[in-house]
């Protein structure tokens, strides 16, 4: 029997879907040079440990979600989904945190470090950058307003949820 | 998974012993003392250092440059996250232990795992943006021209390094309270 919890959370699971797919392959399709001096300056994604890690976890929360979305028609494994779904969210929360603040560093630089900011010389691979930064957080909020939806909804002993 | 107390519910999955509240509490006093370790080792992560910048003649010209946590906005961000964590594991903890003449208990544990869960997302967000500026002082990055300054901060990044594992520890504790709030909700119902 499909519910509106049941229609409602699989809307949330494929914008999810959407948006971690973006993220990850904006993130790796970034990458630009530019000639400064005589010496070519690249700008890729595997450069910085920070973005290796955003692009492993999306990846990891785009094939989980998949998964999920054509396995919930079994009932039994529901109590499942929801612990794994807040492990996911909490990874989603982590990644996107650490991309943006070496991303900050790379756009503001750090005069008390001595680090330069360096989207002047790479204007193109800092926009593809901000791009999936944004995509990875519109992916995180979504799965945040899943998972506590489905706590919510599915655990308020005042609600009646045919779990069906 | 034990099949103790004889609780079994429709599937075979959720057959585990009910968490008890004396576990989570315990947990929660652990996870408190660590989040507040974690801030305030980092808030008071403060190095001065004199060194000699260019030499005239014979004369050292010397700089005192000093290192602190706040000109890195992802270490303020660390030190906020951790406060506010641990701000809600000693709510949590006063909740648990007075909280006994609230009738509604369905609505406590909804709220309690809601809010252990936004806790540690946002616990996670501030050890991971830590974790890669610490990562980037230490080994620098080539590819950006960005130069590693471990090598003449040592004590500022040990104590740095020391607040994030205590962060991390608080974290995982925090995790597992987390899971059992949601168990515990799932044999309530």
């Amino acid at each position: 029997m499909i519910t509106s919890w049941r229609i409602f959370t699989f809307l949330l699971r494929l914008l999810a879907l959407a948006a971690t797919l973006v993220a990850t392959i904006v993130m790796v399709t970034s990458h630009d040079s530019t000639n400064v001096l005589n010496l070519t300056f690249k700008a890729k994604f595997s450069n910085s440990p920070a973005f290796k890690y955003f692009v492993v976890v999306e990846a990891i929360a785009c094939a989980y979600n998949l998964v999920i979305m054509f396995l919930a028609s079994k009932g039994s494994l529901w109590r499942l989904v929801i612990i794994l779904d807040v492990v996911v969210a909490v990874l989603l929360a982590s990644s996107v945190s650490s991309a943006l603040a070496i991303a900050y560093v790379g756009k503001k630089g750090n005069t008390h470090a001595g680090w330069l900011p360096i989207c002047g010389q790479v204007p193109k691979f800092c926009k593809h950058v901000t791009a999936a930064l944004v995509a990875g957080f519109i992916a995180a909020i979504l799965y945040f307003l899943l998972v506590i939806y489905t706590l919510y909804t599915v655990l308020h002993p005042l609600f009646v949820v045919s779990k069906s | 998974m034990a099949l103790e107390n004889g609780e079994k519910s429709g599937s075979s999955f959720v057959a585990v012993r009910k968490p008890n509240d004396c576990t989570i509490l315990l947990l929660r006093v652990v996870a408190f003392l660590a989040t507040l370790a974690a801030t305030l080792v980092m808030a008071l992560n403060k190095e001065t250092k004199t060194l000699v910048v260019a030499t005239i003649g014979t004369t050292p010209i010397k700089a005192t440059l000093t290192a602190k946590f706040q000109h890195t906005p992802a270490n303020v961000f660390f030190v906020i996250a951790n406060a506010m964590a641990s701000l809600h594991n000693l709510l949590m903890i006063i909740v648990q232990l007075c909280g006994g003449k609230f009738k509604d208990k369905g609505l406590r544990l909804v709220m309690m795992a809601i809010l252990d869960m936004m806790t540690v997302a946002l616990l996670s967000s501030g050890d991971g943006a830590a974790t890669f500026m610490a990562h980037l002082a230490k080994k620098g990055n080539s590819h950006a021209r960005w130069n590693k300054i471990c090598d003449k901060f040592g004590k500022f990044c040990d104590h740095g390094g020391g607040a994030i594992i205590a962060s991390y520890i608080g974290l995982l504790l925090l995790v597992v309270i987390t899971v059992l709030s949601i168990i515990k909700l799932l044999k309530a119902k």
